[in-house]
């Protein structure tokens, strides 16, 4: 073998390196457009450690009763209180966060993959295929997606894999909608139509042209999904489709906090609250970006 | 204008129609049974056999299908598994309260929404837009049973301004008024915080046109610009996201109506999913999809007032 | 002692960058007299639109900041308040923009968005402000104007819409109209006759006219005096006639070098390439290329392509556009064959279905020997090899998440063509093929001019060792100064490599340099094709002569007359399901210059 007499600077390798740098320059530069995503993407992490980290911080067994200390106010033992089976509310609210973070990753995790090779699709072939399908995404768009994950979970019964399809089946008609639009924008493109004249395939010029220039798109939007994904996750538990009691989740802590809601108006407040700012720092997160990767909004002043 | 009507009009047939198919395999394939899920696991054999006669599960499914559609298009949407009484009956009870909760948050949400986002989107940057965009990010945080729980935490139980539970029918029209206030404001706020940011970011794509430039260049003062030349394109969208949001707003009613105890269609569906009511279920779905249906077919012709380009053809 | 209309003195616009004030037009004083029309030129980032703005004082919207002085008639702009100043803008200054397309609101009726100027400015009711209108659309030739007034703009051609804003900018009788490239998004022929339009009115209603525009040949037609400014800075101000004789400027040069001569290249065969800058602006003409035409690699013969239109309640077809109708065309290797026309003749239609990449519903195409219309998927794939395609949007033809030297190398790595080593190398060699370096092959397109990206283009196109290249508008995007170079680089390559273009262009000056024959279209058809200075010198049909007539020319002395004010529209090629399309011949003027029947 001879040695390759032109630098080897210019290899696939360095093509993916620089690509990939590229992609990560963009994105910083898509926080700082915006400084609140950094607030959003920062108390989003510290929500994820300390989900992550439950077992070993929480102060109590979630599960564990104690019939001597029910319904106790805010104290320096239970700093959140405790509910009316004298469990611990700050330990059942770390705990739940793993349930609410599971089902919400799961479900917006995969409704993403499928709604956006769908959306693709029907943006890319275009014609009776896309009218086809997005015909048919738009009658399960119409209809409410509450009424539809609670159909769903109360046929199905109420477990983490069952929330996780229930919710994901509500969420791929608008990641399919999502990435349509911007693959539609993308395919008209010159740089498309220089792929066929060069012989490219349709695989090729989708995953390889089309997706790494919808992706950030369609992952901006997934943040705020995953923000719906946990409401939506939330209310079924509080309509009672949550996963089993005595498992601890928001909206079942909510649910029981309710119930007592003239006494101990905490059981439902601190649950309430960790919902919020888990819901609000992901919208501050996906809305801050979005700014920055919305082409309709770009080259302003 | 009649052929774009009569277009849309067997667009809206088709999806009823699709969606009803969807509704009865939903009830029909999804794995249970409902005749166990009914009577238990301790039933015999003798009694689910005619509780499945009853419900009409004993036929082949394409002869329930075909039932089932004729059923729903001469209003016999069957008879619930509980009371025992038409389903249609019983929705038809509880529709209005739900209705006037919906309009009047719907009405609520433009009202605040639209004045908002406009204002937001002219002074970009400035203070009120942010003001506006943390206030609408917030709205839309909430999940609608928090709002609606802290709501009535509020101004229920501590200022006892308003009452805990409300009836939704019956009363004077300023007890109703009070019945409806909270739930409305609830929802409403909800809506507005949506339509707000849609209404913003449709303003700012408008307010970059061309035309705009032009109105400027005709002399035209900025208050006229805005109201008369960009409000009217922004609404495009905002109409078409406003009729995607029903779904949010319907889901949200329910929650609503479970919060504060006020009946409709929320508490019918929750209450039949707890009693495994499946003839109702099936009824609710069909009455949540003719909303549907219904509602974009008025967005479709909306979108055709305001935008000229839509071609009535 | 009278005093001009509209005098700039001082002028300097920023803007706000990142926190800094970038100056966009710098110290920029000139002066508009009653009844003269001043051209303002420049290359894009000249500030010659900046400068408009700011007059109107428009800029501020965009956190722009004005400094120096504008005074109109007497008045100083700049010390007005804003209501005072929208007392001005359309009434005592009206404005044309150069997007009829987007200048006008969607959803208002047009008769509405004329007369809100004259009910704004002149205090009329509506009936009163309806009859105006009605006049004024008289005036700028807007036909049938009882039942127009009442539509909206969807409804309106380019060049009608462009009607419709000089009657929206002239309502008020300015004192001073300002038209910002009004004439460059329409075709040539509709160009001539807005052209036309405003020297007719501008001569009837005595307005002074500042007229922006990047095209010498429209300079030469319309203005008596003519400011030039590159990069923010005025470089060069004098009389039209004595611009045009002895430009003192380099870049006044440069942008002379690269108009037009229709005709100018004498009765020769072979492309000539543009001069080329050097230290006193162009370099001496230089001499054609030799002419080097081998055998003939491309035949078509025949060529439909048409599309349905859709519509009604079942989304039936309701039509067909004729997009391309039995066209016949043939080029040889190292030759150059231009198809000229106007939007929607069919032009790019034609390209794109000689390539397969829009499938013909007729016709037949030989490429190298191989029935294309027969060749199955596989085999189109290798055909694709030898015949690339080069497009108009330097923007939109390079993925923006690839760097340049992968985009370069893939379609090396997709056809197999040899190992990644090679391919390396390769990918160097075309770069430095198109005057660019290895060292580019590691950067983004976002990072390249809108010249070096139509390069990169270029060289991706190279890298399969095409025979054909069809070139899509492939230079109307790009400056003079930079198309120019562009069309250098492309005759060098056709004759290194022995390139056959098929040159789809609407642009008669890049034509005239570039080909060595031209076909001419008009919805669908080609009605004449011929040798190049044939078709420019001789045009013998009809539409040939309207299109090379309606070509602005760069010479102030030989300003037409043109045929008075026509309000022709172009025709559309949609027609119905059952039309056939009548059989019609093309005869022999001489052995090699053809023209269809009329």
């Amino acid at each position: 073998m001879t040695s390759p007499s032109h630098s080897p600077r210019l290899s696939r390798s360095a093509y993916l390196r620089i690509a990939l740098a590229s992609l990560a320059a963009g994105l910083f530069k898509a926080f700082n457009a915006n400084k609140t995503s950094w607030i959003g993407l920062a108390v989003f992490v510290i929500v994820a450690l300390l989900a992550l980290l439950a077992p070993v911080i929480a102060p109590y067994d979630p599960l564990d009763q104690n019939i001597l200390n029910r319904l106790k106010a805010p104290s320096a033992a239970h700093w959140l209180g405790t509910d009316y089976y004298g469990r611990d509310t700050l330990s059942r609210i770390l705990w739940g966060a793993r349930i609410s973070l599971t089902i919400g990753l799961m479900a917006i995790g995969s409704a993403m993959v499928i709604g956006t090779l769908i959306g693709m699709i029907a943006g890319y072939f275009g014609g009776r295929t896309d009218l086809l399908i997005m015909q048919v995404m738009d009658v399960l768009l119409a209809f409410p997606s509450l009424i539809l994950g609670l159909i769903v979970v109360a046929m199905l019964g109420p477990s983490v894999a069952n929330l996780v399809i229930a919710i994901a089946l509500t969420a791929i008609p608008p990641f399919s909608r999502i990435a349509r639009a911007p693959t539609i924008a993308v395919k008209n493109r010159e740089f498309i139509e220089a792929g066929h004249a060069l012989g490219y395939s349709h695989p090729r010029l989708m995953f390889g042209h089309i997706l790494p220039n919808i992706a950030p798109e369609v992952l901006v939007m997934g943040s705020l999904w995953l923000a719906t994904a946990i409401r939506v996750e939330a209310s079924l538990a509080f309509i009672g489709l949550g996963v089993n009691p005595p498992t601890a989740t928001w909206g079942g802590m909510i649910r029981e906090g309710f119930e007592n809601i003239l006494d101990s108006f905490w059981l439902a407040l601190f649950p309430s609250l960790a919902i919020l700012i888990v819901v609000f720092s992901l919208n501050l997160l996906g809305d801050g970006l979005r700014d920055a990767v919305d082409p309709r909004l770009k080259g302003e002043q | 204008m009649t052929a774009f009507i009569l277009k849309r009009l067997g667009f809206a047939a088709i999806t009823l129609f699709a969606v009803l198919t969807i509704v009865f395999f939903i009830v029909r394939v999804l794995p249970g049974d409902p005749a166990l899920a009914i009577l238990g696991d301790q039933a015999s054999q003798a009694a689910l056999e005619a509780l499945r006669v009853r419900l009409g599960l004993d036929v082949p499914l394409y002869q329930q299908y075909v039932e089932f559609l004729g059923g729903v298009l001469v209003g016999d949407w069957g008879i619930s598994m509980v009371s025992g009484r038409p389903v249609i009956e019983e929705i038809i009870k509880v529709l209005p309260a739900t209705l006037e909760l919906t309009i009047a948050s719907l009405i609520l949400g433009v009202v605040v929404g639209i004045p908002i986002g406009v204002w937001s989107a002219v002074r970009r940057n400035k203070l009120p837009d942010y003001l506006a965009r943390i206030g609408s990010l917030l709205g839309l945080s909430f999940p609608a049973f928090v709002s609606a729980v802290l709501l009535l935490l509020f101004f229920s139980i501590q200022l006892r301004w308003f009452p805990v539970i409300s009836s939704g029918q019956g009363g004077s029209l300023a007890d109703r008024l009070r019945d409806l206030a909270l739930p409305a404001i609830n929802l409403g706020l909800i809506m507005a915080a949506y339509i707000t940011r849609v209404t913003r970011s449709a303003m700012l794509e408008v307010l970059n046109q061309d035309y705009v430039r032009t109105a400027h260049a005709k002399g035209l003062a900025f208050a006229i610009i805005v109201w008369r030349h960009c409000l009217r394109n922004a609404l495009i969208p905002v109409v078409t996201v406003v009729g995607l949001y029903l779904g949010i707003l319907i889901g949200n009613s329910v929650l609503t109506e479970i919060v504060f105890n006020r009946p409709g269609l929320g508490k019918l569906i929750v209450g039949a999913l707890n009693q495994r009511d499946y003839t109702m279920l099936q009824g609710m779905m069909v009455i949540y999809t003719l909303i549907v249906v219904m509602v974009n077919l008025v967005t479709d012709l909306t979108y055709g007032l305001i935008d000229p380009r839509i071609k009535y053809s | 002692m009278t005093h001009p209309i509209l005098s700039v003195d001082n002028l300097t616009t920023s803007f706000r960058v990142d926190g800094d004030w970038v100056p966009v037009v710098r110290d920029v004083s000139f002066t508009v007299d009653r009844g003269e029309t001043v051209a303002i030129v420049g290359e894009s980032g000249s500030g010659k639109s900046v400068t408009a703005l700011s007059i109107m004082r428009l800029v501020q919207q965009s956190h722009g900041r004005i400094e120096g002085a504008i005074t109109l008639d007497g008045v100083d702009l700049l010390g007005l308040d804003e209501a005072a100043m929208r007392d001005v803008r359309g009434g005592d200054i009206g404005m044309i923009f150069q997007e009829p397309m987007t200048s006008l609101n969607p959803v208002l009726k047009i008769g509405f968005q004329v007369g809100e100027v004259l009910r704004r400015h002149r205090g009329m009711g509506a009936a009163e402000a309806d009859r105006e209108v009605l006049r004024l659309f008289d005036l700028v030739r807007i036909p049938d104007a009882r039942r127009r007034i009442d539509e909206y703009p969807h409804s309106f051609s380019g060049g009608m819409r462009q009607r419709a804003m000089i009657a929206m900018a002239l309502a008020c009788q300015p004192k001073l109209l300002i038209a910002d490239e009004p004439t460059t998004a329409l075709d040539v022929t509709i160009q001539a006759q807005i052209l036309e339009l405003i020297r007719e009115l501008q001569k009837d209603i005595g307005m002074a006219v500042m007229f922006i525009t990047h095209d010498m040949g429209v300079v030469a037609e319309i203005s008596d005096r003519v400011v030039v400014m590159l990069r923010g800075d005025k470089v060069e101000e004098a009389p039209v006639r004595e611009l045009f004789a002895a430009p003192k400027h380099n870049y006044t040069r440069m942008l002379l070098g690269a108009v037009p001569k229709l005709g100018g290249l004498g009765d020769t065969q072979t492309p000539r390439r543009f001069p080329t800058l050097d230290s006193n602006g162009t370099g001496p003409e230089p001499d054609n290329e030799a002419d080097h035409r081998g055998k003939t690699i491309l035949e078509v013969r025949n060529l439909t392509t048409r599309f349905a239109v859709r519509g009604g309640l079942l989304n039936r077809p309701v039509g067909n556009v004729h997009a391309v109708e039995n066209v016949s065309l043939s080029l040889a290797a190292g030759e150059t064959l231009a198809l000229v026309g106007e939007s929607g003749c069919g032009k790019s239609t034609t390209g794109r279905s000689i390539l397969r990449l829009i499938e013909p519903v007729a016709g037949e195409i030989r490429f190298e020997g191989q029935d294309l219309m027969a060749a199955s998927h596989a085999e189109l794939r290798q055909a694709r090899r030898r015949m690339q395609m080069i497009f108009q949007d330097p923007y939109g033809s390079l993925n923006p998440r690839k760097a340049v030297g992968a985009a370069i190398a893939e379609p090396m790595h997709v056809h197999g063509l040899m190992d990644s080593a090679r391919i390396g190398e390769r990918v160097t060699e075309l770069l430095r093929l198109v005057g660019l370096d290895e060292e580019h092959a590691l950067r983004f397109p976002h990072e390249f001019s809108g010249g070096q990206r139509q390069r990169i283009c270029i060289a991706r196109s190279l890298a399969l060792n095409p025979s054909l290249i069809v070139a899509d508008e492939s230079v109307s995007a790009l400056d003079a100064s930079i198309k120019a170079q562009v069309v250098n680089l492309m005759l060098d390559l056709q004759r290194e490599l022995d390139l056959a273009y098929l040159f789809i262009s609407h642009d008669i000056a890049v034509v005239e340099r570039v080909s060595h024959r031209i076909a001419v279209m008009l919805l669908g058809e080609i009605v004449e094709t011929g040798p190049r200075d044939k078709i420019l010198c001789a045009p013998q049909h009809p539409y040939t002569r309207k299109l090379i007539d309606a070509v602005p020319i760069p010479n102030p002395e030989t300003r037409r007359e043109r045929g008075g004010l026509i309000t022709d529209e172009l025709m559309s090629p949609v027609r119905a399901l059952d039309w056939t399309h009548p059989a019609t011949r093309m005869h022999a003027v001489s052995e090699d210059h053809f023209v269809r029947e009329f």
